[in-house]
């Protein structure tokens, strides 16, 4: 068998002889996703009020999401195929989908993005996602979405944007598969099976099976599974292969940006416009009151030390 | 979906420089080739002395696979080699440069985390051509077998994976060669217990305190007195930006004479010769142990078993030439002619004689010879008998000795640099303290200065290590301190009184009567085998990418 037919030292390129042995399926998936606020202790700022202070928080890949392409990224590991990664916002989110290049190895990336979509709830967001995404042109075979954003906590993006492609007289109706905690494609029958957690929890789990395409939203508890050397071995080539990519990625001409004109969308039903969600009020989370007197003694405090010591030793007993 | 096995020609187990030279010889025939490495890197498990050579007589050298390797992945060229007699404060010191340019073409430091994973991206680059390719954190745990025959390997992380032949490179606690019953874990006299300090120092203070050029290394070798008897010596290497200083001894001395072999090497460190050095500064970078393969007594004269092959450590394929040590070069030899070995099989149409055309080139190729001379086992019968080594004592402590020594100072330093002489040499404590004691003693001269450098305790050593903590590997069969005692001491991360390491001796109270019991926890484990030796347990290497993880190495 000839290997790596031509290619010569220098390209690290994977050949496409890898899939000689097997039926290429060339799978599409598509994911999305958003940046939100980074939530990680030392990253977050709060003013005196317990408000999030936008401009000095940074803005990073929605840490669910990570998860959902990990699921793509599984996927096209062991079928082969491409992964397009969709965001809508500003600008500037162009970055957090580098970030999903080169942490999670996405091969596409999209962004809708003008001023006529902000400040839209997640229907809003889903018509405009939903309209992108047939704006590909071919169907995917998967899409994959997060379990929640960090910041919006709803849930409702992934499955409103499966619910607005159904609505779609040009898309076909898919399956909408949530909470999935593992995924296999059955090439053969064109299928994917998939275990997830019944109603979010994790004592239940149930396999099911459904029809491509399909629509899945992983469940943070998804792990991705690698149990043979030849996909830890395509795994490890695309990491390497698409980092550099990433490393080398010219946000204006690598990124595709679509505005509600390039997708033939009515301003009044995106955006604010085009949002029927009322916020009624944001409230910051109270801080518990304290129930004890904390009294603060440092290591140098000899008899304060001492009354530290005494006062936990009735714990160390036991009693 | 798919239940079968994978499959490839050759599977290569574990990314040492005995896995990368296999694989890599493989590799260059065409063998489609997969090598599993169970560290998070190549090279974060293992761990050296520090001295590679070439061989002018081998048939493989490091760089003769792999072509850059002096200049990307070594330290300093080793040109000089001294080694110091040692009785109190006298030294007196030898040199070493014939036996160490004896048959070498060249011999360089190494620190094996920068050494191994260099060689990794090499072998990656070769075998991913070959349809296969190097993976790391897959711990393989045992043989696949069918109908009693070796058919491939299993791991923790992946399916079974079938292969025509199998290249065990595990290293010195290769779990393959011991499920395939070539090897055991039973005699401590067949091991040797190695530890190691990587101390920091400028690369400029390296040139100024030992004299070379910031091209040139030096090797110095330590044998006397002060190791409390136990038998084994002392070394230091210079790297780039850093020193290899470290102590070798017999397994079965440091266990009897329940030496620390931490204290051991804290012995050297502080002996006041090596001030010149340090001038009253001592930064460690990391504290490591490995055991040793005594090739001369297990260097297995036979090391296969239907597909699968055993390559260095894994083999027994370490050779101590008295002083000098030389295993990787070894390694490297079996690897190439392991691969050499399978593809001439298969081109026979008899992939199955892998095994046998290997052990046959071991031979014809001179590395069985070296492993294990022929008159050191036509002459330790007698040379480690005891009444001759009573007699040995008796004489070299006495005053005819001191003159005999005296009068034959040039022969004595002839005769360490004899490879003839050296391959017989027993393993006593004549050999490794009496001698090199009374040479000091007689020939030395005092040294004045004072070593007031302190090296870390014990449990900053092991706090500075890295560890990713998994599932304990390693179980006590029995706690009793009759059967696994001599851990506590023997081990190099635990200590008698401490409670911070692997092994611990505990007092308990059953019915009335005391009884003493060893505990052990893992978490602090370099994964080096002594226990599995001196101690009665099952013994496992944690899962890929589990365990210390050695930045040095």
């Amino acid at each position: 068998m000839e290997y790596y037919g031509g290619v010569n030292d220098e390209t690290l390129r994977p050949p496409t002889v890898w899939y000689t042995d097997r039926v290429e399926i060339n799978m599409h998936m598509v994911v999305l996703t958003k940046g939100v606020p980074d939530f990680r202790e030392g990253k977050v700022s709060f003013d005196e009020d317990g408000h999030l202070e936008r401009g000095k928080t940074p803005t990073v890949m929605n840490p669910n999401d990570k998860i959902a392409l990990r699921a793509a990224l599984q996927t096209k590991v062991k079928h082969g195929g491409t992964v397009s990664l969709m965001s809508m916002g500003p600008p500037g989110y162009k970055e957090i989908l580098q970030e999903g290049m080169r942490e999670v190895y996405a091969d596409d990336l999209y962004l809708f993005s003008d001023r006529e979509m902000g400040a839209a709830d997640t229907w809003a967001t889903a018509m405009t996602v939903a309209t992108g995404i047939e704006k590909l042109g071919e169907e995917p075979d998967i899409i994959f979405a997060g379990f929640k954003t960090a910041d919006g906590e709803t849930g409702h993006t992934g499955p409103q944007t499966n619910w607005c492609l159904d609505i779609n007289e040009n898309m076909t109706d898919r399956p909408l598969i949530t909470h999935v905690i593992s995924l296999d494609i059955d090439e053969d029958e064109g299928i994917v099976r998939a275990k997830r957690l019944v109603e979010g929890d994790v004592s239940e789990i149930e396999t099911i099976e459904a029809e491509l395409p399909a629509f899945v939203v992983t469940d943070p508890e998804f792990v991705a599974n690698y149990r043979r050397a030849e996909y830890r071995l395509r795994y490890r080539d695309l990491r390497e292969e698409t980092q550099e990519r990433a490393a080398n990625l010219d946000l204006d001409e690598d990124v595709t940006v679509w505005n509600h004109e390039d997708l033939n969308l009515d301003p009044d039903f995106i955006g604010l416009d085009g949002s029927p969600t009322i916020v009624a009020g944001v409230d910051p989370i109270p801080k518990g009151p304290s129930e004890r007197e904390a009294q603060m003694i440092t290591p140098d405090d000899q008899e304060g030390m001492e009354a530290v010591l005494e006062e936990m030793q009735q714990f160390v007993a036991g009693d | 979906m798919t239940d079968e096995y994978e499959h490839y020609e050759a599977v290569v187990v574990g990314a040492g420089p005995g896995g990368a030279a296999a694989a890599a010889a493989l590799a260059k025939q065409g063998v489609e080739t997969l090598v599993l490495e169970r560290g998070t890197e190549a090279g974060s498990k293992n761990v050296s002395g520090g001295l590679i050579y070439a061989e002018k007589s081998a048939p493989y050298t490091i760089d003769s696979l792999f072509p850059d390797f002096r200049e990307e992945a070594a330290e300093r060229p080793v040109g000089e080699y001294y080694m110091h007699n040692i009785a109190g404060e006298k030294v007196k010191t030898f040199d070493l440069n014939k036996i160490h340019h004896h048959d070498t073409e060249w011999c360089d430091a190494v620190l094996r985390r920068h050494m191994d994973s260099w060689l990794a991206d090499q072998v990656h680059e070769l075998t991913r051509e070959t349809g296969g390719g190097l993976l790391t954190d897959v711990r393989v745990n045992g043989l696949l077998r069918e109908g009693g025959q070796i058919v491939g390997v299993t791991c923790d992380e992946l399916d079974p994976i079938r292969a025509d032949v199998i290249v065990a490179a595990d290293g010195v606690n290769s779990e393959l060669a011991r499920d395939a019953g070539l090897m055991d874990w039973e005699d401590p006299e067949e091991w040797f217990q190695g530890v190691k300090a990587v101390v920091e120092m400028d690369p400029e203070v390296i040139n100024d305190r030992f004299d070379v050029s910031p091209e040139e290394g030096v090797a110095h070798l330590f044998g006397g007195d002060l190791f409390q008897n136990v038998r084994g010596g002392g070394f230091l290497y210079t790297n780039e930006g850093s020193l290899s200083i470290g102590t070798v001894f017999h397994l079965d001395s440091l266990a009897d004479e329940r030496a620390e072999p931490h204290e051991l090497l804290d012995s050297l460190l502080t002996h006041p010769l090596l001030d010149q050095w340090f001038q009253g500064e001592y930064d460690e970078r990391e504290y490591a142990a490995k055991l040793v393969p005594d090739s001369k007594k297990v260097a297995h004269p036979s090391p296969h078993r239907g597909r699968l092959l055993l390559v260095g450590d894994a083999a027994g394929q370490m050779q101590a030439q008295g002083p000098i040590i030389k295993g990787m070069n070894h390694a490297v030899t079996a690897g190439g002619l392991a691969a050499e070995a399978y593809q001439e099989a298969k081109t026979r149409g008899q992939p199955e004689a892998a095994g046998a055309l290997y052990e046959q080139k071991l031979e014809d190729e001179g590395v069985m010879k070296q492993l294990r001379p022929q008159r050191y086992r036509v002459t330790r019968f007698v040379s480690e008998s005891p009444p001759v080594n009573w007699l040995g004592e008796k004489v070299l402590n006495s005053r005819v000795g001191g003159v005999g020594i005296k009068a034959f100072g040039g022969l004595l330093e002839r005769s360490f640099n004899s490879p003839f002489v050296l391959g017989m040499a027993p393993d006593t404590k004549l050999t490794y303290v009496t001698a090199p004691a009374r040479i000091g003693e007689v020939l030395g001269t005092p040294v004045t200065a004072e070593n007031d450098i302190e090296p870390p305790e014990l449990d900053d050593r092991i706090g500075d290590l890295t560890y990713n903590v998994g599932d304990p590997h390693i179980e006590v069969l029995d706690d009793s301190f009759e059967a696994s005692g001599l851990a506590v001491t023997a081990c190099p991360v635990s200590a008698k009184g401490f409670g911070g390491g692997c092994y611990r001796e505990e007092t308990v109270q059953t019915n009335g009567s005391t009884e003493r019991k060893v505990s052990l926890d893992t978490q602090p484990c370099v994964e080096c085998g002594t226990c599995a030796i001196v101690a009665d347990t099952h013994w496992e290497h944690p899962s890929g990418g589990k365990g210390v993880e050695y930045k040095q190495g």
